[in-house]
């Protein structure tokens, strides 16, 4: 199917479900977690009106089930009379097939933070490593003017040369005692 | 006593029954407002009355009109809704009557009143439509 969206799609057969679901649109998604398709595979065919559960948008594209079964249409004639002769349990049941999530259920709040969280820090944390084994192995030997003799010899004849003696560096050194300010 | 609509966007200490109108101060020096006519609140709700009393509404008309109307910075008048229920109403649409009233009252946000008035004055309609309201079925709660 052209317009087809799978989850194993080329190049992306290494990443998890989970890792999916940031990449792909959001309604792409919703519409792939397979719910009124008996489908083997999770395609969403985008090129036609998708569910969603958006805080701004109360009545989506479609319905959420329209592979209704006999029980369901029995309620969908029941729904042509008078509302006041549905039970409770007829109207969530109406609802439920119209609808995947009520709002109280869309606000809900999840851990996903702990899941982009703990991928951060996981990648920042094999970058570390990265970053430490390439210091060892991959950086060429220091040159000898960052040893702290070399380094002591060059302040030294800086001072003796008077480097910035008004504000900088000379005028910090206590020439008569022979220590820093 | 409560204005015809109700304004999000001018809240804070501001009571629902104030809300700021430009047009209506006294003008100090030239403003720099469009010259295009702004309509009014009464318009707007006519308007949108107008839209949800069709009595041949089709199911994508019911969804746009919702959808849109959800999507502006404002909870609708109770005679908008009530409409709209209407046409739920000669759509044989339960779920999406119900729906309108959970959107309504997300919409309302922090407003904790508004829901409540807008739910007493439904109440005729609700009763002769026979639409139960999400906390009557339970479904306000996870």
């Amino acid at each position: 199917m052209m317009l087809g969206l799978t989850a194993g799609r080329f190049g992306t057969r290494f990443l998890g479900r989970r890792v999916m679901a940031l990449v792909t649109p959001s309604s792409a998604t919703m519409a792939s977690h397979g719910h009124g398709h008996a489908d083997v595979s999770e395609i969403a065919d985008m090129s036609k009106p998708m569910y969603c559960d958006r805080m701004d948008t109360p009545l989506p594209d479609r319905a959420y089930k329209d592979e209704l079964n006999a029980a369901d249409k029995t309620l969908k004639e029941k729904e042509k009379g008078p509302w006041n002769q549905l039970t409770k349990e007829e109207k969530i049941a109406l609802y439920r097939l119209m609808f995947r999530k009520t709002y109280p259920e869309m606000k809900q709040k999840t851990d996903e933070w702990k899941t982009v969280m703990g991928g951060i820090f996981i990648f920042l944390g094999l970058t570390g490593l990265l970053v430490w084994w390439q210091s060892i192995y991959v950086y060429p030997a220091q040159p000898r003017t960052f040893d702290s003799e070399w380094q002591a010899k060059q302040i030294q004849r800086m001072l003796d040369m008077r480097v910035n003696p008004v504000e900088g560096l000379a005028s910090k050194w206590d020439y008569e005692k022979g220590q820093w300010k | 006593m409560f204005p015809a609509v109700f304004r999000l966007s001018t809240t804070g200490a501001r009571t629902l029954a104030t809300r700021f109108r430009p047009g209506h101060t006294a003008p100090l020096a030239s403003r720099c407002y469009s010259h295009a006519k702004v309509e009014t609140d009464e318009e707007f709700d006519a308007r949108w009355v107008t839209y949800f009393n069709k009595p041949d509404i089709d199911t994508w008309e019911l969804k746009k009109g919702m959808n849109t109307l959800i999507g502006y910075d404002l909870v609708p008048e109770a005679k908008i809704l009530d409409s709209a229920l209407r046409a739920c109403r000669r759509l044989n649409d339960l779920a999406s009557a119900i729906r309108i009233l959970e959107a309504v009252k997300d919409k309302a946000g922090p407003h904790k009143d508004i829901y409540p008035y807008l739910l007493q004055e439904l109440k005729p309609t609700l009763a002769e439509l026979g639409i139960s309201t999400p906390e009557e079925l339970g479904i306000d709660k996870i």
